[in-house]
């Protein structure tokens, strides 16, 4: 349909220039700002944190280097492609984690990769964007608001990938793909009374949930409820990030010159505590900022997310914002001591290849879902 | 109508996400704040509280390694200890320049190469903070030289260890295993902080396949440290849990004698409860010194090691694949009278040659001119190969792989030591799969005596006997005899009963038993020169002669002169099977001898040994003939 170009401007007056080169290149600049910002102040902590490991630092960034290409390739596939590729892509999702499942009993202990030969791959990375795309499609085709029916095969839906990732088990992103699946369903207008209900279900199902944990998970729990019960063994962990973050004030100590994270006192420096070292060399101010860093991507992802064009884009977009707001804040929480330790990373900052090309990759598609809109709707 | 309802539908699910998404928003908003509001509270209103604290924490909490579980045999004679040493550590961290603190450290205590070599191979790779040992084994001198000079190294520190060592040596190893240092792939495969003391982990073996119960749990140290970071005094501590010590069925002393019995012939020796499947002994020569292994070697001597002909590192009893040879024709035999292909009374005429109808190809018997007229029990006793040639054509492969595979033949046993080979089962499906050509005729002919493309370990061979020799009665072979936590009472490991090997007719087995009873003691049989008729105890046994050299080269008359003529290399493996006393049988064992025809006599030395504790004079006749390299390894 061709469109006269002053109609264009009646409804979108802020948009003065409807096809830019970022918007004909599918880059959301403002997304592309905040991503660079958070990873280039990510690589900083991290370089104080791996303990000026120069090894360490190339490996991260050619990892964000990969994670910025993929994300950019995602962006050029227009939103209507992934609604027609979400239920292949769950489908496949969920028989990889079945492989993997049955091929980890040959090993010891956990097992999360699909070894390809050239990569190894962790099928529950993939399931982290899959399940959000599948439901959004779902919801799209069944229309809002929800029944009965379509919340009760929502939450199958969901509950089938996340069994399978507690199973091998990895009981933080089997909570990540809760988050996930649940952010959906909550923008799709689950009422808060069923909500209600849910929670007070999964309080119910507790001790089954415990009974799937491993004695180290429990220690967890358990320490998180009574910090001194254990300070030489689990504990550890709360006391010495809380130190780390305490001394370091209203300034920080400066960079590189964090003690408590230089000496080994800090456990897992590098991966899941790494904000402790940021809160130690950056102080208050710095540990802001970097909240304020996440934050600027989080409203880029909930302009997009209203703005979006369908049904489908829209709970897409708030899902994979959502979840990234949680997967931070969970993080953040967990190394300030207002939640228990999960063993969830710092997105974007932490240590570690395969999360931050899932994260990019779903980046990639609310860029996606940004610059293939057409110009008018509604 | 219907386009309206849509439409409307379209607005409303928009005005439902838009105000959702607004409502998580204002979440979002009081999350975060409730997150500045708890960092300011820890940055700002507690940030002296915190300060105080991370000065003086020189409270350090130090992992403490627990003590590894310590193996011993059946009888209570250690095989795996923990020796107390002195080593010389380097925390990397702590030190600004390490070649140079190499360089000085050298001028006080001597380093060699290889020291130094290995210490920079574990600099690569190792855990933050963790020190690295650099020279074990220290001299109380060099201990002593080490303090008066400390202050000069930052980060050196000299450590009490307990270094695993093997009183035994090379005569275990095999089994047994060792432990190394731990490498980052390994550490992938355990929970890290219950390894975050332990340096070692089990590398092959027992010490391997028992890792998590030879390790125990790790425990904990709260140390008041000083300015420089020593340690000043504990305040409190977790224990940590010794691993348990393991208790094996093996029989020390009847390795050892197996181990000087095989000693100068490359080869394996596996000996078995057959009531229980207890291995008694479990010999690969050569073998090596696996304390070797404990302090890291030099490349250059392990390269040595692995590329050693005689391929010591390499354990013949559960990775050799040998051809069955004849010690296949018991179970076709078996096989033969329970499908009723053959009856005891059948007879054939052996010319010394068979040949299939509409065939040119001639299959030769080992004895040039044949053995005549023979029945089932005479082609057993006298290993007469057309006998078999007759009875596997006319049985076919089906029925040969059949009662292979129930006799544990190309399958894992599901021994408890982790580097098992499961051997081949050769059929027509396998060799086109493998090999991409059509099973022929002759495939079936050659298996029927063993020689085909049939493989199996020692330890099969041992377990088929020892089937064999319970009639029927399978029991899993494993070495784990016992299991001890600290200050406990040992807990013995129950035997695993598996699916016995069932006959149409119970008789069939007295019959095939006695056949193997005569191989020892009829003047015809292929044991009678090994052993005789004036033995202190009952034996059945079967001989195998396994080809080297090409098929070709055996249809040739007077082929036994030949042998002895040939390289070393390519002569013939000797096999021999047996298990004794023939009515309750105490143990089963299966011998392989590379390139020698001892088996037998090897197996009469062990087995005098067991049941009289004495050498016989045929072994030590024999052992005149093993002389050169056969220096035992103890």
């Amino acid at each position: 349909m061709t469109v006269p170009h002053t109609f264009k401007r009646t409804h979108h007056p802020h948009q003065t220039h409807p096809r830019s080169l970022w918007q004909s290149m599918h880059i959301d600049m403002y997304l592309l700002f905040g991503l660079i910002l958070l990873t280039a102040m990510g690589l900083v902590i991290l370089y104080s944190a791996s303990g000026q490991n120069h090894n360490t630092i190339t490996q991260q960034i050619l990892h964000i280097f990969m994670a910025f290409i993929i994300m950019l390739i995602v962006a050029q596939i227009p939103p209507h492609i992934y609604q027609r590729w979400a239920i292949w892509l769950y489908s496949i999702g969920i028989f990889l984690l079945i492989v993997v499942l049955i091929a980890g009993h040959t090993g010891k202990g956990a097992e999360r990769w699909l070894n390809l030969g050239v990569i190894r791959f962790q099928p529950s990375e993939l399931m982290k964007l899959a399940l959000p795309l599948f439901l959004a499609s779902y919801f799209h085709k069944t229309h809002l608001p929800l029944n009965n029916l379509s919340i009760l095969l929502a939450i199958v839906i969901i509950m089938i990938p996340a069994v399978l990732v507690a199973k091998q088990p990895d009981q933080s992103t089997a909570v990540l793909l809760f988050i996930a699946g649940g952010s959906v369903l909550l923008l799709a207008g689950l009422s808060w009374r069923l909500l209600g209900y849910i929670t007070g279900l999964a309080i119910i199902c507790a001790p089954l949930l415990w009974h799937f944990m491993h004695d180290y998970q429990r220690q967890r729990v358990l320490t998180f409820f009574n910090p001194e019960r254990d300070p030489l063994g689990a504990s550890y962990h709360i006391i010495q990030s809380k130190i780390a973050i305490g001394s370091g004030g209203f300034f920080g100590k400066g960079w590189l010159n964090g003690t408590q994270s230089h000496l080994h006192f800090l456990p897992e420096h590098a991966t899941d505590f790494i904000f402790a070292v940021c809160g130690e060399e950056f102080g208050f101010v710095g540990s802001v900022i970097l909240i304020l860093l996440f934050m600027i991507i989080i409203l880029r992802g909930l302009y997009i997310t209203i703005y979006a064009q369908d049904t489908f884009s829209r709970l897409l977009a708030g899902s994979l914002t959502l979840t990234f707001f949680f997967s931070f804040f969970i993080n953040m929480g967990m190394v300030t001591g207002i939640l228990p330790v999960m063993g969830l990373p710092l997105p974007l900052v932490s240590y570690g290849g395969s999360s931050m090309i899932t994260l990019m990759a779903g980046f990639g598609i609310l860029m996606s879902i940004q610059t293939h809109r057409k110009l008018l709707t509604t | 109508m219907k386009k309206w309802a849509t439409l409307k539908n379209h607005l409303q699910e928009i005005q439902l996400i838009t105000h959702r998404s607004m409502t998580a928003l204002v979440i979002m908003l009081i999350l975060i704040t409730f997150l500045i509001l708890r960092l300011g509270f820890l940055q700002c209103a507690q940030h002296a509280h915190y300060t105080t604290l991370s000065k003086k924490n020189w409270l350090d909490i130090v992992p403490v390694e627990p003590t590894r579980g310590l193996i011993y045999d059946r009888n209570g004679l250690l095989l795996a200890e923990n020796l107390p040493v002195f080593s010389l550590d380097i925390i990397p961290e702590k030190n600004p320049s390490i070649p140079q603190a190499l360089a000085e450290i050298a001028k006080i205590i001597p380093l060699n190469d290889t020291e130094i070599a290995q210490f920079q191979k574990e600099l690569k790779q190792h855990r933050r903070f963790e020190e690295i040992p650099l020279k074990l084994r220290l001299t109380e001198a060099e201990v002593a030289r080490f303090y008066e000079n400390q202050y000069r190294f930052p980060g050196a520190l000299i450590k009490a260890r307990l270094i695993r060592h093997y009183p035994l040596g090379a005569a275990l190893s095999h089994i047994v295993g060792y432990v190394g240092r731990i490498n980052l792939d390994e550490l992938d495969n355990v929970d890290p902080s219950n390894y975050s003391a332990t340096n070692y982990i089990g590398k092959l073996g027992i010490e391997k396949f028992y890792e998590d119960e030879l390790h125990g749990t790790v425990g904990y140290e709260q140390a008041e440290n000083d300015a420089s970071g020593q340690p000043v005094r504990i305040l409190h501590d977790i224990k940590p849990m010794p691993g348990k010590n393991l208790y094996l069925t093996l029989d020390s002393n009847l390795q050892i004698v197996a181990e000087q019995a095989l000693a100068g012939h490359n080869g394996a020796v596996v000996i078995l409860q057959p009531a229980t499947g207890q291995i008694l002994a479990m010999v690969s020569e050569p073998s090596f010194d696996p304390n070797l292994f404990v302090d890291g070697m030099s490349n250059q001597a392990f390269q040595q090691l692995e590329k050693a002909p005689s391929k010591p590192l390499y354990n013949r009893t559960l990775r050799g694949l040998y051809p069955l040879a004849s010690t296949i024709k018991p179970y076709i035999a078996l096989e033969g009278l329970d499908s009723e292909t053959t009856t005891p009374n059948f007879t054939i005429f052996d010319p010394g040659w068979y040949q299939l109808p509409n065939s040119e190809h001639v299959y030769h018997d080992w004895k040039p001119h044949g053995h005549g007229t023979v029945n089932l029990n005479h082609a057993l006793v006298s290993s007469c190969d057309t006998y078999f040639f007759a009875l596997g054509h006319k049985m076919g492969i089906k029925h040969i792989d059949d009662i292979l595979t129930r006799f544990g033949f190309g399958e894992l046993t599901g021994i408890d030591v982790g580097e098992e080979l499961p051997g081949i089962i050769a059929s027509p499906a396998w060799k086109r799969r493998t090999k991409g050509i059509p099973w022929h005729e002759g495939d079936t002919i050659n298996s029927a005596i063993g020689q085909g493309y049939m493989q199996a370990t020692p330890l099969q061979l041992a377990q088929g006997i020892a089937i064999l020799a319970n009639r029927g009665k399978r029991f899993l072979p494993h070495l784990l005899l016992t299991e001890q936590e600290a200050g406990k009472i040992p807990e013995p490991q129950a035997t695993t009963e598996l699916e016995p090997v069932k006959l149409h007719q119970e008789d069939n087995w007295k019959m095939i038993i006695t056949a193997l009873q005569n191989v020892i003691t009829s003047p015809l049989g292929t044991g009678y020169a090994h052993f005789g008729h004036d033995m202190p105890y009952t034996i059945a046994g079967k001989t195998g002669t396994a080809q080297v050299y090409s098929i070709k080269h055996r249809d040739e008359e007077g082929k036994n002169e030949e042998q002895d003529n040939l390289p070393e290399a390519l002569r013939d493996h000797s096999l021999f099977v047996a298990f004794a006393p023939v009515d309750k049988p105490q143990i089963a064992i299966a011998v392989i001898a590379e390139h020698s025809k001892l088996a037998a006599s090897i197996a009469r030395h062990i087995l005098d040994y067991y049941f009289t504790g004495s050498t016989p004079r045929l072994a030590r006749a024999n052992k005149e003939n093993m002389t050169h390299d056969s220096a035992p390894h103890l």
